[in-house]
């Protein structure tokens, strides 16, 4: 019964064929995303013309019409000159500092580099020592950067903070803003979350009472009543008022992102934490809250965007914050032109866009980092 | 929620608060600190303004100097707030500042409802309009139907709908917050007209893309009084302020410029000899050295100088004394005599 | 205690232990921690209270809520209300709030119209209809609101002409840089007929949708509700609306002098703060969809088809109802933040309550304090009832699992 003459078995390999030519490549791409249905066809071509009929003349604006050197009004106020770089180019240092003095820019320069020295290992998951890191970021760079921008300590020339402005500004209402908020917010998270009735009643009336209500009417708040509300004679910064205001108005959100974390952690983790006999303080620093906060990362790091992009409303109560200084600077009758304001604002919207969105990658890098272990 | 405290406790520590008790003796707090705090404009050429360091200028920026010059004998013992027209009211009765010199109007609701006690006027001045010249337009009369640019939380807000209401004409108001939205909308011809106090419009006119596009209106359609201010309940903070504006008005009467007043010391006229010091100690009452008015005006000059500089013929502002001149020469400024 | 209670000997500690310290007792802590909350509150209450009385007798300021019967004295250049400045604060707030319940309301249709869109766009199968999503979302949510605002107005009055030379638009419209001047029209006598079948055909068609719902679930037969309920409520009002003989007046707008009389005039700066605060949520609320849409299964679709559904009807009635219990929670915040942003109108000068009220009521009157604290209140109130609402409809959108 020893059939050998089936053994049609091959013993080398075919190699494989190559695909047919219409499946690869990109005839083969555009076919399966460009033109698969009539009415997919229909769409890439109207979107083609739409883009053919809307890109020449912005590109022509930002770049081939724009003017990029010039001293004055007159470079960009000839017929059919684009966007206005001179300009820009020309207060940048305005934009950056506000009217600081010049001898002392220096300083502000310094405190960005001491920032960056911070932030950047803390924002990169392998560098170790997150500790020593956090703890620089939150206590001691504060304090030299206080001493750095405000001045009169140690020979250095007192600033007075009305003479602050541009993106320095912008950025230390955020940072301020979003270093105040997290402790208070995780505060404020746990009382929220507390059995005792006062705190729980206490933090979800504040925590309501700073979501429910427009940030505006907050700076409104911190600019015009709170002087009010203190002690007679009692002054306040106008700046750090509206730091105030900031930061109780962002730790409320950050509040509820961190209730969010922490209502995420399985109730065992809790009972764990009882059951090895640690008291409530203990448990939650121990325990929940480094689980709870790795958790919303990403929300936190949504609510800094949410923040950074807010601080553009200091401009309303005068304060003049990127965006109030580079409208401030349109009336400048040495540079009024048609296209300035349009220039201006592309440019402080690149800004912004260029913070908000580096953010919100890193939010989602972490977010996938942290995708591991708790899915269930 | 001891949360709240927090921040506000902190702020309180941070060393960037300036804590002062501004209860009654403004004089002495200022003598503490070193320098007056002034609340002026975000930026209104000819009245409060920075040049291009940072320098405030103008008729209420030199005011502030004058008082400064009164106590420190240095114009620029002064610091600057910028206050919004939302802002001012609250800068002055919190304390923020110390005065409050800010092309504002003096009304009786101001005086009595505010806490505020108007120090004198500085400038009269009246509500009117500008168009553009291509309107064809001469008299205020004719602009029945109008977009009508107009800064909120002003006394010229008022009075407009007042004027259309009187003269059976309609408008439609474009309100805007900021001087600088404004005059960027009216600019950018959202509106027909724009309204505010007569100098602020010379000075605006002069911010236009084109300024001899634009034209002022003959109508003057409000009274306006503009003058420093300071909080109600510091008799001797008030009158202080309220004779160094006398003094720069005496100067100008009485012929003392910044150049000649060491001069003028030596000056046999009875008049001359107090306000300058020579004769008797009226500065002590109000908490400053005899020779105050010296100070002042070696500071800042008279009232004809300080006009002269920052809004005057020769500015590009350009406004003539009109109501601003002295009594002596037909105009409304007056002051009591020193004696 | 922790520590204490890793090296120490445990009897001691046991609960009912003879010396129960009462530092240790957690519950005695407890009502210590909140009568010292509760005593720093009140102080804090107090200590404001009092600061601020001080203050205001101090400066010689006027408080209570009496201006709001004050004649207010100036004019506002949009009201849903009659309104002259011989009316008082209170009309004043009333217009304010009315206007930016106006922006709101609106606000939150187009964004939700063009965020659907945009989000089921990034997910279409078109390569490229997919990437312009993503460009406009990427772009749009990460600029300040503001910003665009500001942007939107400047672009909006930079490129409208003068109304001397307004655009002429289809029925009588025209658009300059003093808005959108629309005809009004004016109902005349018998207009409230059409009105009142108007409303009749709307309630008969809830009924006749309810009983066509209610006869599928029992016999499985299905009803053209669709089409017989448009025919109810566009057919009746027309039909009325001809028998009563036309009962519209329409008032077109005309230049006279510098403006257009008559008609309805949408503003720049409505148009503006419209426009900007649609295409700013619009990009969150595609997010929204979009992540809506992706967390339901693709298995659910799968079954769908192996029982014969076609794709459209299960987008319908299958994707669509499961992804909405995941979009609905985070829309509403996003339709709260749309109304709280509306307060951003200030900077571009159309008159919501910040802008009326906050703005130019408080400069008036100079009574920082009472207005201040009742734009709060309103804004908190807007907040919190529309929290309610979204959370009864979410409730009632919950999966009912059997």
């Amino acid at each position: 019964m020893t059939t050998q003459s089936i053994s049609y078995v091959s013993t080398a390999e075919i190699p494989s064929s190559p695909p047919p030519g219409n499946a690869k490549g990109f005839p083969a791409w555009a076919r399966q995303n460009l033109f698969a249905t009539p009415l997919n066809s229909l769409t890439t071509i109207l979107i083609g013309l739409f883009l053919a009929w809307a890109l020449p003349p912005i590109l022509n604006f930002l770049i081939f019409d724009a003017v990029w050197f010039g001293d004055s009004r007159e470079a960009c106020i000839v017929e059919g000159a684009g966007a206005c770089w001179a300009f820009v180019n020309a207060k940048f240092g305005q934009f950056i500092y506000g009217r600081y003095p010049l001898d002392e820019r220096w300083r502000v320069d310094l405190v960005f580099i001491l920032f960056v020295i911070g932030l950047v290992p803390i924002a990169i998951p392998k560098v170790p020592y997150k500790g020593w890191n956090a703890l620089y970021l939150l206590l001691v760079f504060p304090i030299l950067a206080f001493i750095l921008l405000c001045g009169g300590f140690f020979g250095l020339e007192a600033v007075e903070t009305s003479l602050w402005g541009g993106l320095l500004v912008t950025l230390v209402v955020a940072v301020t803003g979003i270093a105040a908020s997290l402790p208070l917010g995780v505060l404020l998270a746990l009382g929220r979350q507390s059995k005792m009735p006062v705190i729980k009643m206490a933090s979800v009336i504040f925590i309501e009472f700073w979501r429910g209500v427009p940030l505006i009417t907050v700076l409104f708040m911190s600019s015009v009543m709170l002087p009010l509300f203190l002690p007679p004679g009692t002054n306040f910064d106008k700046l750090l008022r509206a730091l105030v205001g900031v930061a109780l108005f962002s730790s409320a959100y950050m509040a509820e992102v961190i209730r969010g974390g922490l209502q995420a952690i399985p109730k065992g983790q809790y009972e764990g934490a009882a059951a090895m006999g640690l008291g409530y303080w203990p448990s939650m620093y121990l325990i929940i809250l480094p689980q709870a906060l790795k958790i919303v990362i990403p929300g936190i790091v949504n609510s800094f965007i949410a923040l950074f992009k807010d601080t553009s409303l200091v401009l309303i109560i005068g304060i003049f914050d990127l965006l109030g200084i580079v409208q401030l600077n349109f009336t400048d009758p040495n540079w009024a032109s048609p296209v300035t304001p349009a220039t201006g604002y592309i440019f402080t919207a690149a800004v912004f866009w260029v913070f908000c969105f580096g953010m919100s990658r890193y939010s989602l890098f972490v977010e996938r980092r942290l995708d591991t272990g708790h899915k269930r | 929620m001891k949360n709240t405290f927090i921040p506000v406790l902190a702020g309180a520590v941070v060393a960037m608060t300036a804590v002062s008790a501004a209860n009654a003796a403004t004089l002495d707090d200022v003598k503490k600190k070193g320098f007056v705090q002034c609340g002026v404009s975000t930026g209104l050429a000819g009245f409060s303004n920075p040049d291009d360091k940072g320098e405030w200028t103008g008729l209420d920026v030199d005011y502030c100097r004058a008082v400064a010059s009164a106590i420190f004998d240095d114009p620029k013992a002064v610091k600057f707030s910028p206050l919004s027209a939302k802002e001012r009211f609250t800068a002055l009765q919190s304390g923020e500042v110390d005065i409050l010199s800010r092309n504002t109007t003096w009304t009786m609701s101001r005086d009595t409802q505010m806490g505020l006690a108007f120090v004198g006027v500085t400038y009269y001045d009246g509500q009117g309009f500008m168009i553009p010249k291509s309107l064809g337009v001469s008299s205020a009369k004719e602009i029945d139907g109008a977009s009508v640019c107009v800064q909120t939380g002003t006394t010229t807000e008022l009075n407009l709908s007042d004027y259309f209401k009187a003269n059976g004409m309609t408008f439609n108001p474009v309100v805007l917050e900021k001087l600088e939205e404004v005059n960027a909308a009216y600019d950018a011809g959202r509106c027909d007209v724009y309204t505010t106090d007569a100098s602020g419009l010379y000075a605006i006119r002069l911010t236009m893309s084109k300024p001899d596009d634009h034209m002022v209106l003959p109508e003057i359609i409000s009274k306006e009084p503009l003058g420093p201010a300071v909080r109600q309940g510091d008799d001797q903070w008030f009158a202080l302020n309220k004779w160094v504006y006398f003094a720069l008005l005496n100067a100008e009467e009485m012929g003392i410029t910044q150049a000649n007043v060491e001069e003028m010391k030596t000056s046999e006229n009875p008049n001359i000899k107090r306000l300058l010091g020579v004769d008797g100690d009226f500065g002590a009452s109000v908490g400053l050295s005899a020779d105050w008015a010296v100070k002042v005006i070696k500071g800042v000059g008279n009232y004809g100088e300080i006009f002269a500089r920052n809004v005057g013929t020769e500015t590009p502002l350009g406004i003539e004394r009109g109501q601003n001149a002295l009594w002596t020469e037909g105009g409304l400024q007056y002051a009591p005599p020193v004696r | 205690m922790a520590v204490q209670n890793e090296t120490g000997d445990p009897p001691a500690k046991s609960r009912g232990g003879s010396v129960p310290s009462f530092v240790y007792d957690p519950v005695v802590r407890g009502y210590v921690f909140q009568f010292l909350l509760a005593a720093v509150l009140v102080w804090l209450a107090w200590d404001i209270a009092s600061n601020t009385a001080e203050n205001l007798q101090r400066a010689n300021i006027a408080s209570g809520f009496g201006f709001f019967d004050d004649r207010a004295g100036f004019e506002i250049a949009q009201s849903l209300i009659t309104y002259s400045s011989d009316s008082s604060y209170g009309d004043a707030f009333i217009v304010g709030l009315l206007n930016t319940l106006l922006i709101a309301v609106l606000g939150i249709i187009f964004a939700t119209i063009i965020g659907f869109l945009v989000g089921i766009a990034r997910l279409a199968p078109n390569w490229m209809l997919r990437k312009v999503a993503t460009v406009y979302v990427e772009i749009f949510r990460n600029i300040p609101v503001l910003l665009q605002l500001l942007f939107w107005y400047k672009a909006v009055l930079s490129v409208l002409p003068q109304p001397r030379n307004g655009i002429e638009m289809p029925f009588g419209a025209n658009l300059s840089n003093r808005g959108m001047i629309i005809p009004r029209f004016i109902p005349q006598d018998g207009f409230a007929i059409v009105v009142i079948g108007f409303a009749i055909a709307v309630v008969a068609a809830i009924v006749i949708a309810r009983w066509a719902h209610a006869r599928q679930m029992a016999t499985g037969q299905q009803f053209k509700t669709m089409r017989v309920v448009l025919a109810l409520i566009i057919g009746v009002p027309v039909l009325l609306y001809l028998v009563t003989g036309m009962p519209l007046e329409v008032e077109y707008p005309v230049l006279t002098g510098f403006n257009f009389r008559g008609g309805i005039a949408l503003k720049p700066e409505f148009i503006a703060l419209l426009l900007g605060l649609s295409i700013y949520t619009a990009a969150f609320i595609a997010e929204i969809v979009r992540a809506g849409i992706k967390a339901v299964s693709w298995g659910q679709s799968e079954a769908a088809y192996a029982l014969g559904i076609r794709p459209s009807l299960t987008t319908r009635l299958v994707v669509i109802p499961q992804a909405m219990r995941v979009i609905i929670p985070p829309l509403t915040s996003q339709f709260l933040n749309l109304t709280k942003n509306s307060s951003l109108a200030v900077a571009i000068g159309y008159p919501d309550l910040v802008s009326v009220f906050s703005g130019t009521v408080l400069n008036q009157t100079g009574q920082a304090v009472e207005v201040i604290i009742i734009t709060m209140a309103v804004y908190l109130t807007l907040s919190l009832s529309t929290a309610a609402f979204m959370n009864w409809f979410n409730s009632r959108m919950r999966l009912v699992e059997r």
